[in-house]
């Protein structure tokens, strides 16, 4: 098969999960909503704290995010491993590796960008000024691609596996940690004056890394779970 | 002229030993029939020839060369119906049959969609969204891929399961033309099903 077939395999897989998505709105639409909960839940809680809820902000909206990208994760691969379209796409002439990029760009697309795009309202609840709000989306953005990446990894492994949530979670987790202390302060450094090149830099590598071993992985991991 | 074969191939599911120094040579117009009580190990002999999993010990030769040699051409030969339908429910027929001949690098034909959903006995089923089908008209849409691929190799578990008379007959028909054109089969049935002129070879497992 030549790379134009793959391109239309690619354009194919990201058009069939986004009319799944558009067919199960719920799916997508309920990590959004934890997300939201989680960030408007802790000014309510603390109180009406200016300063300590301005220390938070970061920390708290990538928390909740990386929360909801892990709620989300579950449906990258559950649902066609369940139905058998997964071994039809293991053995479809396309490599493995091109259809598992396409979702997870498709994942990235549906629940990582609309994450991305409600931070920034959030973050008013917090007391974020503008630039603080713009560096706050800044570094979701930079980091959610990241987040679906490695998260498939976890999703593929889980694959099939009872209690495969649980096991998704402690899996995902700690290889998330990375992405959020650069993420959370990114918007810390900024707000210090530091600059965020630094961190910005950090996480950029992350992404091209898990862009590079994240399709290998997650081909392999899928391999297993299917065998 | 092309073949399949498969030597010493050992497979252990759980901790069950399923076959051991199992071997076949099939090519091109044959047909080859897998039988065998349930848990016999036939769906697993047939998930090992498509490349799902790998034996304990053993080799596939797909034209003489070995199958791991040649994964993205070998694959690219197959076609493979198990027990599931892999269509999703949300979408249509259209939509799902679309999809598989994007995934097989062709482009969808909606007259040749047409004509294999007709000759399956599901005319104008196009648009339906698939949730709404009965079993036995999912099970038929999923057959219908037979028609709209051009793969030499097809392995297909247990096809005839839960299909009425015609589409029986239909299917031993369909199955025989792909044989004739000089493709192959494999596929496991609990049915007697006669697939008129086809050289048949069979394989009892678990004896």
């Amino acid at each position: 098969m030549t790379s134009s077939s793959w391109r239309s395999v690619f354009a194919a897989v990201v058009r069939r999960e986004i009319a799944l998505a558009m067919q199960q709105k719920g799916d997508v639409l309920t990590p959004l909503f934890f997300f939201v909960i989680v960030a408007s839940l802790f000014p309510l809680g603390v109180g009406p704290e200016a300063p300590l809820l301005l220390r938070m902000a970061p920390g708290v909206l990538w928390v909740g995010a990386l929360l909801a990208a892990m709620l989300s994760l579950q449906r990258l691969f559950a649902a066609d491993h369940a139905d058998g379209s997964l071994e039809q796409m293991a053995i479809s002439g396309t490599p493995l590796a091109v259809i598992v990029m396409a979702k997870v760009l498709a994942h990235f697309l549906l629940s990582g960008l609309p994450l991305v795009l409600i931070a920034p309202v959030l973050g008013i609840q917090f007391g974020l000024d503008a630039r603080s709000l713009g560096v706050l989306t800044l570094s979701l953005l930079l980091g959610t691609p990241t987040l679906s990446l490695v998260g498939g990894i976890g999703a593929a492994l889980t694959l099939g596996v009872r209690g495969g949530g649980v096991l998704l979670s402690l899996l995902t987790l700690p290889l998330y940690i990375p992405v959020l202390i650069f993420g959370a302060g990114a918007v810390e450094a900024d707000a210090a004056g530091l600059g965020v090149g630094a961190h910005f830099s950090l996480m950029g590598a992350l992404l091209l890394l898990s862009g590079l071993f994240a399709p290998f992985a997650i081909t392999t991991a899928l391999r297993i779970s299917l065998e | 002229m092309k073949t399949l074969e498969a030597t010493q191939l050992k497979c252990i599911r759980g901790e069950r030993l399923l076959f051991d120094a199992l071997g076949f040579r099939l090519h091109s117009g044959q047909l080859l029939y897998l039988r065998g009580a349930n848990g016999a190990g036939k769906t697993s002999l047939l998930r090992l020839l498509c490349g799902l999993a790998q034996p304990e010990v053993g080799q596939i030769l797909w034209n003489t060369r070995p199958v791991g040699e040649q994964a993205e051409a070998f694959r690219q030969d197959l076609f493979y119906l198990g027990h599931h339908n892999a269509l999703q429910e949300a979408l249509t027929v259209d939509e799902n049959l679309a999809f598989y001949a994007a995934l097989a690098g062709t482009q969808p034909d909606a007259a040749d969609t047409a004509r294999a959903l007709e000759r399956m006995g599901l005319r104008g089923c196009q648009r339906r969204v698939v949730r709404h089908l009965s079993q036995g008209q999912k099970r038929r849409v999923a057959l219908s891929r037979l028609m709209l691929n051009s793969a030499s190799l097809w392995i297909l578990d247990e096809p005839f399961v839960a299909l009425d008379h015609a589409s029986l007959d239909l299917l031993a028909n369909v199955i025989g033309q792909h044989l004739q054109r000089g493709g192959m089969a494999v596929l496991t049935s609990h049915q007697q099903v006669d697939i008129g002129g086809a050289q048949v070879q069979s394989l009892e497992l678990g004896r």
